[in-house]
């Protein structure tokens, strides 16, 4: 009877805390958009973090986008034959990039490259008073620090996604046309012909901006709220990690349902 | 004693602060006159850092009233704390450089953010500015490859960027080796007189206070248990101040943390066992 009122006593306290911490990261997103002028008004600080957080992003999304592609060609080409259909690979290709793969992989791939640098980088600029001493130079930690890294990270995260779907595209035709021999003229017409601008390439947009705000939010507000020590940092990052992949996945799900029903 | 208000830059009355249930400071009365360079001392956690915090307006206090330059900070719009700050310099205890910048860049900061002044004006104060910290020749230098006592001069330097009128420092001694220590300190002196500013400064480095400061408060469990000039600290008989002065492990700061008597632990351990 004991254990269960334990059990019961601390998942309240849990969902509770989760609430509260829901309600801080509220307050924190109205805070960085409250302070964002300075990010349009300087843009070369927004730059550098676009910079920062895509530019040097763009490897890990390339070369992840070039093998989902290819591994997509290979699958689909197996599956699509034993239809009769295999010149469809170009449709199954470009739909399962522009709709699901490029913008979650890619924002998954987002989080754990740049999101946790981003957070690594506030949290140790809180650990070695930096952002106290920019605050005591009454210069606001959050318009100068937070908001362009926030901007940073969210103009990027759709440009990425546009070009692992583009890196994959191109994946699925290098195995699906030059190596298996699938027709190009109908690999391309018939993705040109099912794949809706509208439909799939804006819903697929409408996602990666999401799941780019939910990323950058997380990762800079992990960084600020970091305990300021070695261990806080690096739980602090972990954090941005688990909890921007959680947030991926399950905004995919509630974007996806409300999106494609048919 | 210190002045009066009237010549005083800072002045705290009454001042209580508590984090959570623990009370850190507990009735400090605190004038800092214009022109001087005060050093507040007292062992580690005794509150030193917190008056600084307080005066800067980082935390507000739980009682008791902080005035700066006439202003009571106590629920001072953030916009009219900032025009204040904006007169302050606050060197902190590691520096605090920013670590994506040069030294050069350190130094402008503070010039780039509240000035519209044009980049080669900026690079002549800037140079001027590290000039007067001996660092005009590391301007290129990233904060990594600076040595702890030149990394606090930037600082120092970055601190000073705007000719405040109040500059803090937070155990601008700690870590460093004689040299960098006394290079610091005349540091600390000099641009006071040099700016005409008021400087606070927090320390348990005794003997380097006593040689450049104009008055020293001594603080002890979240209280001013005594002040005077270098003079008069170096001849007082208060045992605490004596105690400090001569650093002696013992007397009104136990050496023991608090606990039962030593036989009492060990054989009740026996007994236990």
């Amino acid at each position: 009877m004991r254990m269960i009122a334990n059990v019961l006593r601390s998942l309240g306290h849990r969902a509770v805390d989760g609430v509260w911490r829901l309600g801080f990261i509220a307050r924190f997103l109205a805070m960085v958009l409250l302070y964002s002028g300075q990010s349009f008004r300087r843009v070369h600080l927004t730059i550098r973090e676009i910079y920062f957080s895509g530019v040097l992003s763009l490897l890990i999304i390339l070369v992840s986008g070039l093998f989902v592609g290819l591994v997509l060609g290979l699958q689909g080409y197996e599956t699509l034959q034993r239809y009769g259909s295999s010149e469809a690979l170009g449709v199954l290709v470009a739909l399962s990039l522009t709709r699901e793969l490029g913008p979650v992989v890619a924002a998954l791939l987002f989080a754990s490259r740049a999101g946790s640098a981003v957070t690594a980088e506030i949290g140790l600029m809180k650990t070695t008073e930096q952002l106290t001493a920019m605050d005591m130079m009454a210069v606001n930690p959050i318009a100068r620090v937070v908001a362009p890294r926030f901007w940073g990270g969210v103009i990027s995260m759709p440009l990425l996604a546009a070009l692992f779907s583009a890196m994959g595209v191109f994946g699925g035709w290098l195995i699906g046309v030059p190596f298996i021999g699938v027709d190009d003229g109908a690999f391309w017409s018939q993705m040109q012909a099912a794949v809706d601008f509208r439909y799939d390439i804006l819903n697929g947009v409408i996602k990666s901006v999401v799941f780019g705000v939910a990323v950058s939010l997380i990762a800079v507000f992990e960084g600020f709220d970091c305990v300021p020590t070695a261990e806080g940092v690096s739980r602090a990052i972990t954090r941005t990690v688990v909890s921007s992949a959680l947030a991926i996945l399950a905004l995919d799900f509630v974007l996806t349902s409300f999106m494609f029903r048919g | 004693m210190p002045p009066s208000t009237s010549d005083s830059l800072v002045s705290l009355r009454n001042v209580r602060f508590a984090y959570g249930e623990r009370e850190i400071l507990r009735g400090i009365d605190l004038e800092i006159p214009r022109g001087k360079v005060v050093a507040i001392m007292g062992g580690s956690g005794c509150g030193k850092t917190t008056l600084l915090r307080l005066i800067g307006g980082q935390i507000q206090a739980s009682s008791g009233e902080v005035r700066v330059a006439d202003k009571v900070l106590k629920n001072l719009p953030k916009s009219d704390l900032y025009a204040l700050r904006r007169r302050m310099g606050m060197l902190f205890q590691f520096g605090a450089l920013f670590t994506d910048m040069s030294v050069f860049d350190n130094v402008a900061f503070p010039m780039r953010e509240h000035t519209n002044l044009d980049e080669t004006l900026i690079r002549d104060l800037v140079l001027m500015k590290l000039d007067a910290v001996g660092l005009r020749g590391a301007y290129k230098l990233m904060p990594a490859e600076l040595s702890g006592g030149m990394a606090r001069r930037v600082a120092l330097a970055r601190s000073v960027a705007l000719d405040p009128m109040l500059i803090m420092y937070d155990e601008p001694f700690a870590g460093l080796d004689p040299i960098s220590l006394g290079i610091i300190g005349q540091l600390i002196r000099r641009l006071n007189d040099a700016l005409g500013a008021s400087s606070i400064m927090v320390t348990h480095d005794v003997s380097e206070s006593l040689e450049i400061v104009d008055h020293v408060c001594f603080v002890s469990e979240g209280r001013i248990v005594a002040q005077g000039t270098p003079a008069q600290i170096r001849e007082s008989r208060d045992p605490f101040v004596h105690q400090f002065v001569h650093a002696e492990a013992d007397g009104p700061v136990p050496f023991h943390y608090p606990a039962a008597p030593i036989a009492e632990d060990l054989l009740g351990a026996e007994e236990r066992r």
